[in-house]
């Protein structure tokens, strides 16, 4: 398509596609038009997931002997990966709105498979439709920017951005110390109902080649090269992609409000950093006290975060250093929707502390003695293909007739026999009570003992389920308990993903409890 | 339509069973070939004269050829079953009714099971592929669900129902001290047990059954061909099961309290033998004391209790070895271990000692007023399991 001659030219566009954000709505405007072009965009809802559990740094150096800084980290469950975790939010997010995605990009560091697209498995648990297209932006640290940059691009309706990760490392290393577990989604879409939380104002990247920090698949340890090398190079290169956002989008860097600096080497932004404040914007704080850095699902934590504290009307910048520099700018409108608590909220609240012995033991970096039992076998790829919906939806069947819910779902009802008249019944966001419970010592565990509760859920329907994120003693007869998509096992290779309960949020028996230790109640 | 039974037209002629241990010498035909040559041995027939075959095993092996290779039988039928930890019993159900249709003279069952060459601690399911959503506790967890959810519904307290589910434990290992077929033979006093570590929320492994190897056998004819092959037949008052469909898994109406697979399988065969008060009309039973908690609520679905009762009862002595109605009298699960083809039978052999006159005189229980003993099996879980429920009398009606 030509450029009209009314459109400020000093760029020279080829195309409108190549028109700054500020461009194009100086175009839209003038032209007053409705030929298809690139529609405004932004953020329609945004949420994080941080783990129940915490590691104190301080209890990390009293078992090594070595100062390990203060605060805490954030913890995966042992139950917990990146994809699960950026269900829960992407569950979050899909409950604050009606609107559905029609691409949906997963970002970490830390897949579970190489091959095997993981993409699909949080379309699946997020009940998505099959023309909804699903892929992973990774595995490198980049992976979220350049999802989000796309969806911000795209001229697709919305594209959900889910990045999760889980970062370790050796014991006493920095990326156990520094890093942090935790998961953002973020539903990206046109303006076409007016109800972005952040409209997009426009943005730019920066690419140069260097070495900074590598890792080969499946090793723990991450190598990194001396780092002030790296420091100055992401300087550079924060310095030119902040600037050419700003020109972008059209905005002066005194009428930001906030900026995340998100990245590894905290120092490169420091002269940005400087120049930001002496101009009135307001730093945030990176989080590094209390969730540490959470790698690919960092900088949409931070964005969510940004979004979250924003006032209406305010500039917000999110700026990430991964192997280049991406820079976002936003206006939030003030018409954040919102289902899940906030990032500061969930910071705020009751965590569990867990042990480092354990925490060490979860990553896999203590290897302990199972109980003497088989493991679990694998699972049939087909069966759980034909049980799609039940074992990544949670949906169940209800007998039209007699009201029953069947959990699994089932073609005859346990409640008067009828045959093949049921219809689906979807479970995932129901709250549910504990009618018995146990703990079990004996059973095969990532982490044991395993505790298991029988669950009757309001509206109807019955499941005994394993309980995580909860204390041995502190499972009642009668507690609420809330749904949450955990990975049960790992058998030849296959992540063995279902449903687990958890205490619900909100509830009166919520605690602060430390997690079990082996050897029973 | 109708459960009808087959009162009196069955009996048992002879039986063997091997000693429930941790058999590292013995294989699996080892263990088969010595419970039947006991049996046949206890009939005084040679194993020719069996027309037909049942074999109960859940994991030793498959088919009928597992039977028939060791014994090398001759060109007889032998028909493998499984249903759960029933097997065994299940096994014995098919060889009578066998005989009561007429197509065979002599029948055998056989239940056989070899556990302990797994290398794993406890009972391990072979694994069926599945879609990955199956819960994977332990059969221990499963049932000690039962307990906090019986002490909520009749208001005892949490420290009283785990005396008396020791008490249990405590009674049926007094037992097993006195049989010296069983496994574990010492006794265990309440306060011991009471002071073990849970394993399984409330239960200590000395709340559940052990682990062993182990066959019997027993040997079938029509009831009017028995006293060609003894003076002592026992009659085949009632044989009964349920295959439950699970619905206690689905169902919120279920409370964990009962087993109505069993309160089933009782009915049906209290109703085939005739019975009305099965407290003051049997001698004695045999249950499935796969854990405490299930013998405890096991008093009630099979009358024996009122509900909410059992654990007043099991206090009371009711179930001891010389109690109103003694319940284990050889030592139980809990004495002598579980392999799951062979405990069917091994509930039966001890109902044909004690209604012969034959057990030990240190556990012998009187026979001659009361001539009824009941065996009841069951596999499976709470909310899902299967149950077995077989009566058998000294005498026909």
């Amino acid at each position: 398509m030509e450029v009209p001659a009314c459109v400020d030219r000093t760029l020279r566009p080829a195309r409108v596609g190549d028109l700054t954000t500020r461009q194009v709505v100086a175009y839209r405007r003038v032209m007053a038009v409705d030929e298809p072009t690139r529609p405004e965009r932004g953020v329609v809802a945004a949420a994080a997931y941080l783990p129940h559990w915490r590691l104190d740094r301080s209890a990390v150096g009293a078992v090594l002997g070595s100062a390990q800084g203060s605060g805490t980290r954030s913890v995966a469950g042992y139950d917990e990966d990146p994809l699960t975790m950026a269900v829960a939010a992407g569950r979050r997010v899909l409950a604050a709105t009606e609107r559905r995605p029609d691409a949906l990009w997963f970002a970490t560091t830390a897949p579970v498979y190489a091959e095997k697209t993981s993409a699909p498995i949080a379309h699946s648990a997020l009940r998505l439709d099959p023309s909804v297209m699903a892929a992973d932006a990774g595995p490198g640290l980049r992976g979220a920017s350049a999802a989000l940059r796309s969806a911000l691009m795209s001229a697709e309706p919305a594209t959900l951005v889910l990045a999760g990760d889980v970062r370790c490392g050796p014991a006493g290393s920095a990326d156990e110390r520094d890093g942090g577990d935790g998961a953002a989604a973020l539903l990206i879409g046109s303006d076409d109902d007016g109800d972005l939380a952040a409209e997009y104002l426009g943005g730019a990247s920066a690419t140069g080649e260097f070495l900074d920090r590598w890792k080969a698949p499946g090793e723990l340890r991450t190598h990194a090269w001396e780092e002030r090398f790296g420091q100055q190079r992401y300087g550079e290169l924060l310095g030119s992609a902040w600037a050419a956002a700003c020109k972008d989008a059209g905005v002066e860097q005194t009428e930001v409000t906030a900026a995340a600096l998100v990245g590894m080497h905290p120092r490169a932004a420091a002269k940005l950093s400087k120049s930001l404040s002496a101009d009135g914007v307001t730093v945030v704080d990176s989080l590094t006290a209390s969730i540490g850095f959470c790698g690919a699902a960092h900088g949409p934590v931070m964005l969510t975060h940004l979004i979250e504290q924003a006032a209406t009307g305010d500039v917000v910048a999110l700026a990430s250093m991964a192997d280049g520099a991406d820079v976002f700018l936003f206006r939030v409108t003030g018409q954040a929707r919102r289902n899940g608590p906030t990032v500061a909220e969930d910071i705020g609240s009751a965590h569990g502390d867990v042990p480092y012995a354990r925490y060490l033991q979860w990553r896999g970096v203590l290897p302990v003695q199972p109980p003497n039992r088989p493991e679990p076998a694998r699972m049939s790829a087909s069966a759980a293909g034909r049980r799609g919906e039940w074992k990544y939806g949670f949906v169940g069947s209800r007998d039209r007739s007699s009201g029953a819910v069947h959990l699994p779902p089932a073609r005859v009802s346990f409640d008067g026999g009828a045959v093949d008249d049921m219809e689906p019944a979807a479970m995932a966001d129901s709250t549910a009570r504990v009618i018995t419970y146990t703990i079990d010592s004996l059973a095969y565990s990532p982490s044991p003992p395993t505790i298991f509760a029988v669950c009757d859920f309001e509206g109807g329907g019955r499941l005994p389920l394993e309980l995580t994120d909860v204390a041995p003693a502190d499972v009642r007869i009668g507690m609420e308990v809330e749904m949450t998509f955990r990975r049960i096992n790992t058998a030849d290779g296959i992540a063995n993903y279902f449903w687990k309960a958890k205490p619900a949020s909100g509830a009166d028996d919520q605690t602060n409890a430390e997690p079990h230790t082996t050897g029973g109640a | 339509m109708g459960s009808h039974g087959i009162k009196d037209r069955v009996a048992i002629i002879g039986m063997g069973c091997t000693p429930f241990r941790e058999h590292w010498e013995s294989s699996s035909d080892d263990l088969m070939i010595d419970a039947v040559l006991e049996g046949l041995a206890s009939a005084g027939v040679a194993k020719n004269d069996i027309d037909a075959w049942w074999l109960g095993t859940a994991q030793s092996g498959m088919s009928g050829v597992t039977l028939a290779a060791p014994l090398k039988l001759e060109a007889k039928p032998v028909t493998r079953v499984e249903n759960y930890c029933a097997t065994g019993s299940e096994a014995l159900r098919q060889a009578c009714y066998a005989v009561a249709s007429g197509a065979y003279d002599m029948a055998a069952a056989v239940g056989v099971e070899k556990v302990k060459d797994s290398g794993y601690q406890g009972l391990n399911a072979f694994p069926i592929p599945t879609d990955g959503t199956q819960r994977s506790l332990t059969a221990a967890a499963m049932f000690s669900l039962v307990a906090p959810a019986y002490a909520e519904r009749y208001g005892v307290d949490q420290g009283e129902l785990r005396r008396t589910l020791a008490r249990i434990a405590s009674k049926n290992h007094s037992n097993g001290a006195r049989n010296p077929r069983a496994q574990f033979r010492r006794e265990m006093d309440v306060d011991a047990i009471c002071k073990m570590p849970a394993v399984a929320g409330m239960l200590s492994v000395f709340d559940c059954a052990g682990v062993a190897d182990g066959a019997a056998s027993a040997i079938v004819v029509r009831a009017e061909d028995a006293h060609r092959y003894t003076d002592n037949p026992i009659y085949v008052k009632a044989l009964s099961f349920v295959a439950g469909n699970g619905s206690g898994l689905l169902d919120p109406d279920y409370d964990y309290t009962h087993f109505p697979e069993c309160e089933w399988a009782a009915n049906d065969a209290y109703a085939q033998a005739g019975i009305t008060d099965p407290r003051s009309e049997l001698a004695m039973a045999e249950v499935h004391d796969c854990f405490t908690p299930t013998e405890l609520v096991l008093m009630e679905d099979l009358g024996f209790s009122a509900r909410g009762e059992a654990h007043k009862d099991c206090e009371a002595g009711v179930f001891d070895l010389h109690g109103e109605l003694p319940v284990n009298t050889d030592g139980g699960l809990k004495s002598f271990g579980h392999p799951v083809g062979a405990s069917g039978l091994r509930m039966l052999f001890e109902c044909w000692l004690q209604l012969r006159g034959e057990a030990p005189e240190d556990r012998r229980i009187d026979t001659a007023d009361r001539g009824l003993a009941l065996s009841h099996n069951l596999g499976g879980y709470p909310g899902e399991m299967v149950s077995f429920v077989g009566i058998w009398g000294n005498r026909p009606d």
